[in-house]
């Protein structure tokens, strides 16, 4: 149960994630959709009851949580003064990784920035900056857990096919994907989904 | 950490203006007082170590409010927040940097400013020592200010009311170490003190900027 300033925000929700199924949050404007993804992340602490990976509370196990997870929030988390590519390998780092140059060049390719890859974040669309925090999605094979907040925010339909293709493959590799999303996804229907409604 | 340095290191080497805007506003401040005051001389080395370390403290004030408030607008501190390397190693990175571009640099152009206060050479040194001392400090402390305040309306106000009551340990013994070597007195005690407050907070700021970070992004 998680509450937003002195407003209790959605009523109690008890819900697991098991490995290859992807849990899609739904709900209208307000309802508490990036509140509920950040109190998985460990960002927010709820009001009552807890959240557990793998058996144990979140915030017990952190560095361990930390390196399992990748949470894409509803900002493109670019620092506007450095390239597509310095900030792409700055979120890696941070996450543990130690991409070579030409994974991470080649992660901005697939995302669609190719010949964009050292212009700074700021001169970016807000489509083309999305799609630098996407790109993450690309070097992350190794973290099971990825939630992503609002993914398809501002993507046109060639980089929407290549994220659903991004989250079939991390699906199939036994990952587990929580998103919110207000449609429903074209994802392949043989991938096992829940949907929350708040 | 190392990523967090090179990353912070780079901005700031990106946004030269702001480095720029804080030495300036140093020195400016610094040189006011000797043309507002007259040119006694002995007057001017009596005010001369509080004037240069008031101003610092200043100086200082106005770059800290940026250390954890540009990532909180754009999203990055949430990241930072769910780093694999953990958070105190990772504020600690950032003040490192911080003190790099502004509090290094003050220290260095302080001898110049010195010259202004007629304050003799020995004295000078024991300025430019405490300041390089004393400067770290100022970072740490303001930096668990700066996560005190961060996304909160009118932050640099409460950010400067919270960092400077706390620094005022700091700013009576780099000042009196200064006003001692102008007398001739022994400055040990007042560097091992500045250098245990430095070793203390080396320690304890960090783990304490962590927490409030957690709670302001709660």
């Amino acid at each position: 149960m998680c509450s937003r300033g002195a407003r209790r925000l959605f009523a109690p929700v008890d819900v697991s994630a098991h490995a290859g199924e992807l849990l899609r949050v739904q709900g209208a404007n307000g309802a508490g959709k990036t509140t509920l993804l950040r109190t998985l992340c460990g960002l927010s602490q709820p009001l009552e009851g807890e959240v557990r990976w793998r058996g144990e509370p979140v915030g017990q196990e952190r560095d361990r949580f930390h390196h399992e997870l990748i949470y894409i929030g509803h900002a493109a988390a670019l620092k506007d003064d450095l390239s597509a590519k310095e900030n792409l390998l700055a979120a890696c780092w941070l996450g543990g990784q130690q991409p070579s140059d030409t994974q991470v060049m080649g992660a901005l390719s697939e995302a669609g920035l190719r010949k964009r890859e050292h212009l700074p974040a700021r001169s970016l669309s807000q489509g083309q900056r999305r799609r630098v925090s996407l790109a993450r999605l690309a070097l992350a094979q190794a973290a099971p857990l990825w939630v992503l907040d609002e993914p398809f925010n501002a993507l046109d339909s060639a980089a929407t096919e290549w994220m659903l293709g991004v989250l079939a493959d991390q699906l199939r590799r036994g990952g587990i994907v929580v998103l919110t999303s207000h449609m429903p996804l074209a994802i392949d229907p043989a991938l096992p989904q829940v949907v929350l409604s708040l | 950490m190392r990523a967090i340095f090179v990353r912070d290191m780079r901005l700031a080497f990106r946004r030269r203006a702001d480095t720029a805007a804080a030495l300036f506003f140093f020195v400016i401040v610094a040189s006011l007082f000797p043309l507002g005051v007259g040119p006694e001389p002995a007057l001017l080395r009596t005010m001369a170590a509080g004037v240069v370390w008031v101003a610092a403290l200043l100086a200082s004030m106005l770059s800290l409010g940026r250390l954890f408030a540009d990532d909180h607008a754009d999203g990055t501190l949430e990241q930072l927040l769910l780093s694999v390397c953990p958070l105190p190693l990772i504020v600690l990175s950032k003040m490192a940097a911080h003190w790099l571009c502004s509090g290094l640099m003050l220290s260095l152009v302080a001898p110049l400013l010195a010259v202004q206060f007629d304050l003799p050479g020995e004295a000078i040194g024991v300025l430019l020592v405490t300041l390089l001392l004393g400067t770290p400090l100022l970072s740490l402390i303001g930096g668990i200010g700066a996560a005190l305040t961060v996304g909160v309306r009118g932050a640099s106000v409460l950010l400067s009311l919270l960092v400077l009551p706390l620094c005022v340990p700091v700013l009576i013994f780099g000042a009196g170490a200064v006003d001692a070597a102008v007398s001739g007195l022994a400055v040990s005690a007042h560097y091992s003190l500045l250098a245990a407050m430095l070793v203390a907070a080396l320690f304890l700021a960090p783990w304490a900027a962590a927490a409030a970070l957690r709670i302001a992004l709660d």
